[in-house]
């Protein structure tokens, strides 16, 4: 921000220390010896991977720790005093009209019993800023001032009649009821699709503008904080390896850590796949349609071709019907028309009615390994399965196996006797590639697998499936919103919309101009590192839109 | 909305009709006959034979199923062997009582075991607490005659604030009916209390782990105002299906309490009527409870469906 009144420190965090105390002692350390200061109208960006102490740094600004936590060391000083030594009726006072919060999930972090109104209104009327009418009126001014729809009604509405984009919009018009002097955002766009996250990004960029609010700014993508923070501090394992002018961090990083962070997100590797030519496709989806019990279309004639050693990218906003696209592959969702050929045969629609081999030859990798592995089984267990199921071995070479794909993965062989919920994140992951590979199959769906892992993970995992792909030959399917990955690792894409395919071929053709309106759109979603790519992407975005509803009327026609 | 509710309902109707085949096939089997209650001593081959004959009782048992409940569906329950008067006469006031004494109990109860839940919920883990939940289990785990008796013995023996026997006439003014009836219903309320009260508690404080309880905190909202307002609403599910099972206890399983304090309810009644094989009154009676039971647990399915706000308010 360009004018500030020097020396108004509204937040001063000193040697910041939070440890977590368990029954049985001390426990590990999320945040240690952590400074900086805010000021009015300023905006900090804290950014690093998951387990970095950035939401805990975030939380300590209101006085709050979760449970088990506890803050050991330094001083917070809101306006002056130090937050460690008010009261609790003093720490309750300060959130809301002092420090309020903007969680990752607004659909998680409203109550699904209350309107809008009531838990927006909540927060002026019970620290008595506002009368309930006058809030009421205030409400309706942020509604309005964040493009939400309606704003005179938008807030008799229940979270679950409120999309996504709006409901996390509606969430900063309730941080900002109570007129705060520093907003917390934690994580507030990284659960909203890029399109979606443009337009909230730019909404509150504006609010923090124009009310010359001081806000903290967490996140793990770097090219979304560049275009909203003044300083940045990057974080790892709750210590700071750089503090900065956002500028500075961005252009002229001084620790490699930092270094990797940006460079991994300005140049990327290519990990894209060398295509074979000439054989037939290995999978050949023609004009499929399907839907739920319902009688709208999820899928609607969709064709897709994917050869061995392809790597095809499905790409598509949610509810674009990308993963109903899978399900259908898979047999999961049965297709009502059209035809889905592998290795020249066609696929039974149904599961059911699939042999045993076609069952095999195609598998899938999930995006929540957490929830897509077995919490009570053990890692011989969880991949020996498939290893026992479609070839029948005995158990001495069925443990020969798993502990071989275990040092494919990267993968310590004690592990064989561990069990999910004692590895971390991307360890999962690579145990469900594992599972899949254990299969021996010529086809991987991967459905989002990077998109809950750290960008760092992420990265290693993307590494790993290409190694295995240069090794033995196997063809992915690619599901996923996340452009920068597909650029880099797909030689082909589809692009869907609504349930249908709006542009495909080879990655180079689609992303290249001339492009599909709605192609641009996503494409020019995508955050960037320069700190102006903002600013360009909304004096554009009207066309792009026009351009997208056009294409759909004709697609529609 | 409206599809879920009467499904609900033909659901319902259909265990009304499965327990009331239970019913008749439970007095069938029961030794002895309606034709050798009545003639008892007299009962010879022959007369029994008449008796059957004239009775009906000589016909398959599928027939006198469907006439017995064609007759119950438009209130019709026979007569009573014993007092040889209509079976509705004979239940009517009884049931009266019934239904009074359940509903005093529930008005104290139920209240009162929310609120105690509640509070043990902001005071999770402290002294009030424990203390609230170990009395509530003392309660429950006490067989509920011991509990009447108990009280009976100090706040009627020794203290005399009450009367020890409840013995009610259909004339007995309210205000009096109340004080009369104030230690059964003291009884059964310690007897309810723990359910609702532990699973208010402990629904409240599963709810508390909720990303939204957290944002409530960080709105700087005071702790009772996060349990009742923001956590109690999306517990009540739960709690509700808890209240109804209480409830149907309440009118169903007092038959002991009445003893104990010798008040004439439904209870009484169809027990005194199975020792004397009036099989009229035994299946009218079992009919009612089991409609009751029916009852209260719909209203109590339908009430969890409404408290969710994703079916009340669609998108």
């Amino acid at each position: 921000m360009s004018e500030r009144r020097a020396g108004e420190d509204i937040l001063r965090v000193e040697g910041l220390r939070v440890e977590v105390r368990t029954d049985r002692g001390p426990g590990p350390v999320l945040v240690d010896d952590v400074s900086f200061s805010l000021r009015r109208g300023e905006v900090i960006g804290l950014i690093g991977e998951s387990g970095a102490g950035k939401s805990t740094i975030g939380l300590t600004a209101l006085g709050y720790t979760r449970n088990g936590c506890f803050i050991t060391g330094g001083r917070i000083d809101f306006e002056g005093r130090d937050i460690r030594q008010m009261s609790a009726a003093e720490r309750r006072a300060l959130r809301g009209p002092g420090v309020a919060y903007i969680a990752q999930s607004a659909a998680a972090s409203f109550n699904p019993a209350m309107t809008l109104f009531e838990q927006i209104c909540e927060i002026p009327v019970l620290h008595g800023v506002m009368a309930a009418a006058e809030a009421k009126t205030e409400a309706i001014r942020l509604f309005r001032e964040l493009d939400l729809p309606e704003p005179e009604k938008f807030g008799n509405r229940y979270p679950h009649q409120v999309s996504g984009g709006q409901l996390q919009r509606a969430m900063a018009a309730m941080a900002m009821a109570a007129r705060p002097d520093i907003l917390v955002f934690d994580e507030p766009t990284t659960a909203l699709d890029v399109t979606t996250q443009v337009e909230v990004l730019a909404a509150f960029r504006t609010l923090i503008r124009e009310h010359r609010t001081a806000a903290i700014y967490i996140t793990h993508d770097l090219a979304v904080v560049a275009q909203i923070a003044d300083h940045i501090m990057v974080l790892r394992f709750g210590k700071m390896v750089e503090y900065g002018p956002a500028a500075q961090i961005l252009a002229a990083p001084r620790e490699d850590y930092t270094r990797r962070l940006v460079a991994d997100r300005v140049a990327g590797h290519d990990f894209r796949a060398l295509r074979t030519v000439g054989e037939p496709p290995l999978l050949r989806v023609s004009n499929v349609v399907a839907s739920y019990r319902s009688l709208l279309r999820v899928i609607d004639d969709v064709s897709v071709e994917v050869s061995r050693g392809d790597t095809v990218a499905v790409v598509g906003e949610s509810g674009s019907g990308k993963s109903t696209l899978a399900r259908v592959i898979i047999g999961l969702l049965p297709r009502e028309s059209g035809d889905i050929r592998f290795r020249g045969e066609s696929l039974p629609p149904q599961l059911a009615r699939r042999s045993k081999d076609q069952l095999r030859r195609i598998q899938m990798i999930y995006q929540m390994p957490d929830v897509a592995l077995n919490p009570n089984q053990t890692l011989l267990e969880i991949i020996g399965r498939p290893v026992q199921f479609y070839f029948g071995r005995p158990r001495a070479e069925v443990r020969a196996r798993v502990l071989e794909l275990l040092r494919m993965m990267d993968l310590p062989e004690a592990f064989i006797a561990r069990k999910p919920a004692e590895l971390s994140g991307g360890q999962k992951q690579r145990v469900g590639i594992a599972r899949a590979l254990a299969a021996e199959p010529d086809l991987i769906i991967c459905d989002e697998v990077t998109s809950a892992l750290d960008q760092l993970v992420g990265e290693e995992i993307l590494r790993l499936l290409k190694r295995l792909q240069d090794e033995l030959g196997i063809a992915y399917l690619f599901i996923t919103h996340d452009l920068g990955t597909v650029r880099r690792i797909a030689n082909k894409v589809a692009v869907m919309l609504k349930g249908r395919l709006v542009a495909g071929g080879d990655t180079a053709t689609v992303f290249a101009p001339p492009y599909h309106p709605y192609t641009e759109l996503l494409l020019s979603s995508v955050p960037e590192m320069r700190r102006d790519w903002l600013d360009e992407v909304l004096a554009r975005r009207g066309e792009t839109l026009k351009a997208v509803r056009d294409a759909q009327i004709r697609l529609a026609s | 909305m409206l599809r879920l509710i009467a499904q609900r309902l033909g659901l319902g109707l259909l265990t009304l009709l499965a327990a009331s085949v239970l019913i008749f096939a439970g007095t069938e089997i029961l030794p002895g006959d309606l034709a050798s209650a009545v003639l008892q001593n007299t009962a010879t081959p022959e007369s029994l034979a008449e008796m059957r004959k004239e009775l009906g009782l000589d016909r398959p048992a599928a027939v006198r199923y469907v006439e017995w409940l064609g007759n119950a569906a438009v209130g019709d329950f026979g007569r009573s062997l014993a007092s040889h008067r209509d079976v509705v006469e004979e239940i009517a006031p009884r049931l009266r009582n019934t239904l009074f004494l359940a509903s005093y109990a529930a008005l104290v109860a139920v209240p009162l075991a929310v609120a105690l839940g509640l509070m043990a919920a902001i005071w999770q883990g402290g002294v009030y607490d424990r203390a609230v939940n170990f009395v509530t289990l003392l309660t429950i785990s006490v067989p509920e005659y011991l509990v009447g008796y108990i009280l009976i013995k100090y706040l009627s023996v020794h203290l005399g604030w009450f009367p020890s026997l409840a013995n009610v006439t259909p004339d007995t003014p309210l205000v009096q009916r109340i004080g009369l009836t104030f230690l059964p219903m003291l009884t059964l309320v310690l007897v309810v209390v723990a359910h609702m009260m532990r699973m208010t508690r402990a629904s409240v404080l599963q709810i508390m782990a909720s990303p939204y309880i957290e944002m409530a905190f960080l709105k700087g909202l005071p702790k009772w105002r996060v349990v009742v307002r923001h956590a109690f609403p999306n517990a009540l599910a739960p709690i509700i299906n808890v209240i109804a099972l209480d409830l149907a206890y309440l009118i169903v399983g007092v038959v002991i309490v009445e003893a104990v304090f010798v008040y004439p309810g439904l209870g009484q009644l169809m027990v005194d009527a199975v020792s004397k094989h009036d099989v009229p009154v035994v299946q009218a009676c079992g009919l009612i409870f089991a409609g009751a039971f029916i009852l209260l647990n719909l209203i109590a399915d339908m009430a969890a469906i409404l408290s969710n706000p994703r079916l009340r308010h669609p998108r």
